[in-house]
């Protein structure tokens, strides 16, 4: 089980690919950051500058007074290489995202770069890796081991997020009663209250985890965990095959 | 005029009983004041009044040059102006220019000091006008500057950033700051023990002409003045009766008539009665008998004249002798004695010399008029030796002084004193070094903590305590915590936020008013009147006005008219009980800060106010000007009552503070939390902010500069300050917001290390710029030959460039985005091997002889390789060519590099840890940083912790955090803000490893903190070698990083390994691996020989070959070059 769940971590984080910039090249000066996209292949940027000559007279936004001042992931033209044009449409190909900024030209400069993606992994550097983040965290678990009745229920009740203790009124008394565990964030709230610190257990179930799976876009997060789950399963195979080997040897 | 009385007012008790209304935003004062005055502004004010006023003041002191051969020839200056700054592009074809453009081009930003004026032409009368006499160099944003009054467009357009503050110099393209001096004041009496307990006093005077100090000390109960022009001291009673006050009576009314101070005073009067000097003309001769030799030219005079000349002129020179009436300065003298008889008996009546109400500050515009008077009148003495040379002589043309006037004394003089640091003054034997710094622009904040600093004149390397610690009147006014460590501790200071430096104001209007308020002036007085109890004494800047009988009247109308704005609102008066004093100051270089005013226990400036100002329809000035603040300087500090919130108003309140976190300076401001931290945490990082890297200003990427660090991607720190607000740091930030968790994690992060997330690092946590310069200058040389740039060389055999020459373009010089490996060539320049005699005549019919080249090519060193930013080709001041070219280097974090926190806790990166492996909290938070909590208990930064409960609290709202010194958000507030977000109150979380998966044992104290990375990286410091160079003289290896030096083993070294026994490895590390030499000695005669022969002994027959070290070698030849013979015996090793 801990095998599992470390490898999980380590798998979604560092070594599923995905493909990033590599190399670029410039031919321009004012530009420093390096280009992070998810792509495959080489993209080629080719942006000119110019003032808008039908902008109007008092103008004064940029947008409005140039053309092409805002270099964006829109302007990447991607160039297939070898027979990637038979395999792949432009739609395959693409920036993740068609908005984000890349540079801000003014008239007179002029961007021409070309960019050749790799596939890598997040093991590498950061800017292979498909999520986010992803983590997991234990169930939380509450129990009321004495009972809260009226202005403690709603106070207990206070004490943890929102939906996570139901005030009940049975027979006319107010009383707590944990609803759903889960959505409890474990600030630890009650044990600051006297009166509550002794009447309730907070705990973790050691065996449930919750874990969750942000990705940055590349590919959907339930692409994600089949693709890290087919890496662990490659590594469990390894292994096998690895001990097995071995043991031919001794 | 309407004036009210402070006493009448009338209030009712209960009024004052309530608790007092607190303006919530009076601290929107502090933008205003910035605005106007403080921090940089000082340097500003000062170098405009001295090049607007000052300036003509000493012109107009020395106006007039005449000569002895010629008694109708005469120069008069009629004006003097300091133009705009610009540079001269061709013969007289002046261009303006910009600070950068001086800053880029090596030149001087400076402007022409012109001046009209009137002088005799043969018989003629002529007057010019603006004749050019030197150049000025231009303090940025002075009034003169080209910077001044434009708008951000403006000076983008100039490539100047907008939020650099200005106040400093370009000094042949390096930016150099003037240092505030801080000095003990002038023409104030000073009273002090000595080591053996002798009460004395003296005062310095200093006038525009003379400097001089008069002391008065006790000698066996007898008072005697000293003075340098004395060769001995002198009696006081002599002194008295030379300046003409023959009557002990009137001598001893002056000093005082109680019966302490005559007792004490009698063993005096006996002494001159001992010495035989009755009359004046007695005393005169007799102070002539003592007066130092000095070779004079001119007339001759006598022992008397000369008496009466020092007297008047020399000894308390600021006390002014008009025709010889000594009055005025025998009572300043009796003054003297009565303070030092007093002091004698009471303790109390000694000065305290670090008291910074004794202090001035000396700024750029006080250092430079001494320096420019000084030129000026050399430049005049000139003229003078020039005419008195050239008129007597017969010449053809009329004898034109203008031609004689030349510019390069003046602007030489001020540009060498800039550029050099040492400051020079003939007529005073000043001569200062260190006065001006390059201004460093590691950050931001070092730029602007430069500007603020202070240094002191006291001897960095004498061990006082009482200069160097921190003095109860510094409050307000200069910044506690700003300090150095180690041996400049507490000489160098820092100003803090609001405090301004006087500059000189006009005595003259200040004179007749005190007249008119009351005082009595002293020449209708007699002794006894002056020193009578119930008077108090006036002094103006340390001359004695006069006195006063309600000096209560005097206090308050002078300050009443000084808040309606009748008198300059940085004159300050202040009466001095122990003493029976009222001084005014009206001099420059005094220190003070504004306070709100107070009256009948309401402070003056309301909501209204507040609102007005940020309105807009209000300036600081106009708070001033209607009476609601005023400024007030130390000594006046003293007189008032002033209550730092609004609860703590009384009914003697007199002011009120306008917000308490100004008492910090620059540097400390951007501490948050401050008030929570161990004091020394606070001057640790007031050091360490100058060292952290970020952004310069909005132009560092137009700059070319030896060194500049830039963080790539600096944020706003999530926790500011009102100061961060203030000084504009929140747009040039030098930091990151890091998210750090406090555990301890693999055993990397012991001794203050960090551990640093790979990841984070990947996404540019940390990574910083490093732009280095290097020029190159092509000259001209005197016998028409030049320095010349090559093309690459190519390989004969392949024509392929050569690898040196590879990253240059066809004109020899490398081009922009090229990447540069180590030794390879960036300009290949190459110089005439002969410079100096003229080339050899050409024949005719043929061609010129080529001269022959030398290469010297401008070469990069270094461990990793760097790229080609930019290069710059443009020519300096002397039209050479000047080529700049700016390498840049991109730096990751790596192990070993520094990191601080704003709390003083810095530590080096220990590990950088995958994503993976680093602890991880429910949301899924991995940190940036992970820091050991061992920090925490002995440093005692408590600041640190609040730093990062409010940052985090300030994430979950999505504003940011205040940790403003004595104020800031709560931390009530802000835990209650975690808990409304389902965080745990106190910061801490539940953390799973992400090395073994499972929860760890603890909650992590987990949130964001603003992380500085500061200069000091492993690349520049990584040193090793196996073999290497070694110096010629010694051939042992050479010293330094720079110079691929070897490590030493050094003394102590060595006498640990003798202690082992260790011998062998004594003699590899001593001999072997580093100056080992085979060396032929003759056994027989003890001499070394050489290749198998002995020279001494002719032969050949007992020489053995030893090795010794190559020093032991180089010994013995100096050895015997003096006459000394080392002989070594040898014996076979088998032998005993």
């Amino acid at each position: 089980m801990l095998l599992l769940r470390m490898h999980y971590g380590v798998i979604l984080l560092a070594e599923v690919a995905t493909m990033a910039i590599e190399k670029s090249s410039f031919t321009i000066t004012p530009l420093l950051s390096k280009m992070r996209c998810w792509l495959t292949g080489l993209f080629e940027l080719k942006v000119k500058c110019i003032k808008n000559k039908n902008a109007p007279k008092n103008a004064t936004d940029p947008d409005e007074l140039f053309i092409h001042s805002k270099v964006t992931t829109d302007h990447l033209k991607w160039v297939p290489m070898g027979n990637q044009a038979r395999k792949y449409g432009p739609q395959d190909i693409r920036p993740v995202h068609n908005d984000i900024l890349i540079a801000k030209l003014r008239p007179g400069q002029e961007l021409d770069l070309k960019m050749h993606t790799v596939k890598g992994i997040g093991k590498d550097h950061a800017k292979f890796s498909p999520v986010a983040t992803a983590s997991y965290r234990l169930l939380p678990e509450i129990t009321i081991t004495k009972p809260c009745e009226e202005e403690l229920a709603d106070k207990l009740a206070e004490c943890f997020s929102e939906g996570v203790i139901r005030v009940e009124k049975n027979n006319g008394v107010k009383r707590a009663v944990v609803a759903n565990s889960r959505r409890d964030t474990c600030s630890r709230e009650i044990f600051r209250h006297d009166d509550l610190k002794n009447r309730v257990k907070l705990s973790r179930i050691r065996d449930h985890f919750i874990f969750s799976v942000e990705s940055t876009g590349a590919l959907s997060s339930d692409v994600l965990v089949c693709e890290s789950i087919k890496v662990l399963l490659g590594k469990c195979r390894h292994f096998l095959s690895e001990l097995d080997s071995h043991c031919v040897d001794t | 005029m309407e004036f009210e009385t402070l006493g009448n007012i009338t209030e009712n008790l209960e009024d004052v009983s309530k608790p007092v209304k607190t303006v919530e935003d009076k601290w929107k004062l502090l933008p205003a004041f910035l605005k106007v005055k403080g921090l940089v502004k000082q340097h500003i004010d000062s170098f405009n009044y001295f090049i607007n006023v000052d300036i003509k003041k000493i012109v107009k002191a020395n106006e007039k040059i005449t000569t002895d051969a010629d008694p109708v020839w005469y120069l008069k200056y009629l004006n003097i102006y300091v133009g705009s700054p610009d540079v001269e592009e061709s013969f007289n074809i002046t261009k303006p220019i910009s600070p950068h453009e001086c800053r880029l081009r090596d030149m001087t930003y400076s402007a022409p000091i012109t001046v009209d004026i009137e002088y005799t032409r043969g018989s003629q009368r002529v007057v010019r006008h603006n004749l050019p006499i030197g150049r000025m160099p231009i303090m940025l944003r002075s009034s003169n500057c080209v910077l001044t009054g434009k708008s951000p467009a403006e000076l983008a357009s100039l490539n100047e950033c907008p939020i650099d503050p200005g106040g400093y110099f370009v000094a042949n393209g390096t930016e150099k700051v003037i240092l505030i001096q801080e000095q003990l004041s002038k023409n104030r009496i000073i009273v002090e023990a000595d080591k053996k307990g002798n009460v004395g006093c003296s005062v310095t005077s200093s006038t525009a002409e003379r400097k001089s100090r008069t002391s008065i000390v006790t000698k066996q109960h007898k008072f005697r003045l000293k003075h340098n022009a004395l060769s001995e001291d002198v009696p006081v009673v002599v002194v008295f009766k030379a300046m003409g006050i023959e009557c002990e009576q009137e001598i001893v009314q002056m000093v005082g008539c109680e019966e302490e101070v005559i007792s004490t005073f009698a063993p005096s009067l006996e002494e001159c009665h001992k010495l035989n000097i009755y009359t004046q003309l007695q005393a005169l001769q007799y102070v002539g008998s003592k007066v130092r030799q000095r070779a004079t030219w001119g007339k001759s005079r006598t022992k008397v004249e000369e008496a009466r000349e020092l007297l008047a002129g020399v000894m308390l020179a600021h006390v002014p002798v008009i025709k010889y009436d000594f009055k005025a300065k025998c009572l300043f003298l009796a003054l003297m004695v009565r303070r030092v008889i007093l002091a004698c008996s009471d303790e109390a009546h000694v000065d305290d010399r670090d008291y910074y109400g004794n202090k001035r500050l000396e700024l750029a515009g006080q250092l430079l008029s001494l320096l420019f008077e000084d030129l000026f009148k050399r430049f005049n003495a000139e003229l003078k030796k020039i005419a008195d040379q050239t008129i007597p002589k017969p010449r053809a043309a009329q004898f034109d002084i203008v031609k004689h006037m030349r510019q390069d004394q003046i602007t030489h003089g001020l540009v060498h004193a800039i550029t050099s640091g040492n400051w020079i003054i003939k007529r005073f034997n000043m001569n200062r070094a260190g006065v001006t710094q390059v201004l460093s622009r590691l950050s931001f904040i070092s730029a602007l903590g430069m500007m603020t600093r202070i240094s002191s004149q006291f001897e960095k390397t004498r061990k006082v305590s009482g200069p160097r610690s921190l003095q109860p009147s510094q409050w307000g006014m200069l910044c506690p915590s700003d300090t150095p460590e180690g041996e400049a501790c507490g000489l160098v200071k820092n100003l803090a936020l609001m405090t301004h430096i006087t500059t000189d104001q006009e005595e003259e209007p200040i004179i007749r008013l005190a007249y008119n308020l009351g005082v009595e002036n002293l020449s209708m007085l007699s002794g006894e009147e002056i020193s009578h109890p119930s008077v108090y004494l006036v002094f103006l800047n340390g001359n004695i006005l006069g006195v006063v009988k309600s000096y209560k009247r005097l206090v308050e109308t002078f300050r009443l008219m000084r808040r309606a704005g009748y008198i300059n609102e940085f004159v300050s008066i202040c009466p001095n009980h122990q003493h029976r004093f009222v001084n005014i100051a009206s001099d420059g270089g005094r220190v003070c800060r504004p306070y709100i005013i107070v009256k009948s226990g309401k402070p003056m400036v309301a909501d209204r106010h507040i609102q007005e100002l940020v309105q807009g329809f209000r300036s600081f000035e106009d708070f001033l000007h209607e009476g609601l603040v005023e400024y007030l300087d130390v000594n006046e500090e003293n007189d008032c009552s002033i209550a730092l919130y609004e609860k703590e108003i009384t009914r003697e309140t007199t002011h009120l503070e306008i917000e308490p976190f100004t008492l910090l300076g620059v540097c400390a401001g951007l501490i948050p939390y401050p008030h929570h931290n161990q004091s020394p945490r606070n001057t640790y990082q007031c050091a360490m902010g100058k060292q952290a890297m970020g952004s310069i200003g909005y132009n560092q990427r137009n700059r070319i500069d030896t060194l500049l660090y830039l963080l790539c991607y600096p944020q706003v720190p999530m926790v500011k300050t009102k100061t961060i607000e203030l000084i504009q740091f929140d747009k040039l930030p030098a930091g990151q917001n890091a998210t750090v968790a406090v555990m301890s994690y693999s055993g990397y992060d012991i001794e203050d290390a960090l551990i640093l997330n790979k990841s984070s690092v990947d996404r540019g946590f940390g990574r910083c710029l490093v732009y280095r310069k290097q020029t190159c200058l092509l000259k001209r040389y005197a016998n028409q030959t030049f320095d010349r740039v090559m093309g690459p060389s190519k390989d004969a055999s392949t024509g392929e460039v050569i690898w040196r020459h590879r990253a240059l373009d066809a004109d020899g010089i490398c081009s922009p985005g090229e990447r540069i490996e180590n030794k390879q060539v960036l300009v290949n320049k190459s110089m005439p091997v002969v410079t100096t005699s003229g080339l050899q005549p050409a024949t005719p019919g043929q061609p010129p002889p080529q001269p022959e080249y030398r290469d010297v090519p401008v070469s990069y060193k270094g461990p990793m390789d760097i790229y080609i930013e930019r290069v710059l080709v443009t020519s300096n001041a002397e039209e050479a060519f000047l080529i700049k070219i700016l390498q840049r280097q991109t730096r990751r974090p790596e192990i070993g590099d520094k990191f601080s926190s704003r709390h003083g806790q810095k530590g080096v990166c220990g590990l950088i840890v995958n994503q993976e492996d680093m602890p991880f909290t429910d949301l899924g938070i991995c940190p940036d940083i992970i820091m050991n909590p061992h920090g925490f208990p002995s440093r005692m930064t408590v600041g640190k912790l609040i730093e990062l409960m409010a940052g985090k609290a300030g994430v979950l709202e999505g504003h940011f955090g205040y940790g403003t010194a004595f104020g800031g958000d709560k931390v009530e507030d802000v835990c209650s803000v975690l808990v409304e977000h389902g965080f745990n109150y106190s910061g801490k979380e539940y953390v799973t490893s992400g090395i073994t998966g499972e929860p760890l044992t603890a909650y992590i104290f987990f949130g964001p903190v603003y992380y500085q990375k500061l200069k000091h990286m492993v690349v520049d410091k990584m040193h090793a070698r196996a073999k290497g160079p070694r110096a010629v003289l010694t051939r042992q290896p050479t010293e330094g990083r720079s110079r691929d030096g070897g490590l030493r083993l050094g003394e102590m070294e060595r006498d640990c390994l003798i202690a082992y026994g260790a011998s062998m490895l004594l003699l590899e590390r001593l001999m072997i691996s580093s100056d080992a030499f085979e060396v032929d000695v003759c056994s027989e005669c003890g001499l070394m020989g050489y290749s198998g022969w002995c020279h001494y002994c002719s032969s050949s027959h007992n020489i053995s070959t030893l090795k010794i070290p190559y020093a032991c070698k180089l010994l013995f030849q100096e050895l015997l070059s003096m006459n000394i013979v080392p002989r070594l015996s040898l014996k076979h090793y088998t032998d005993e």
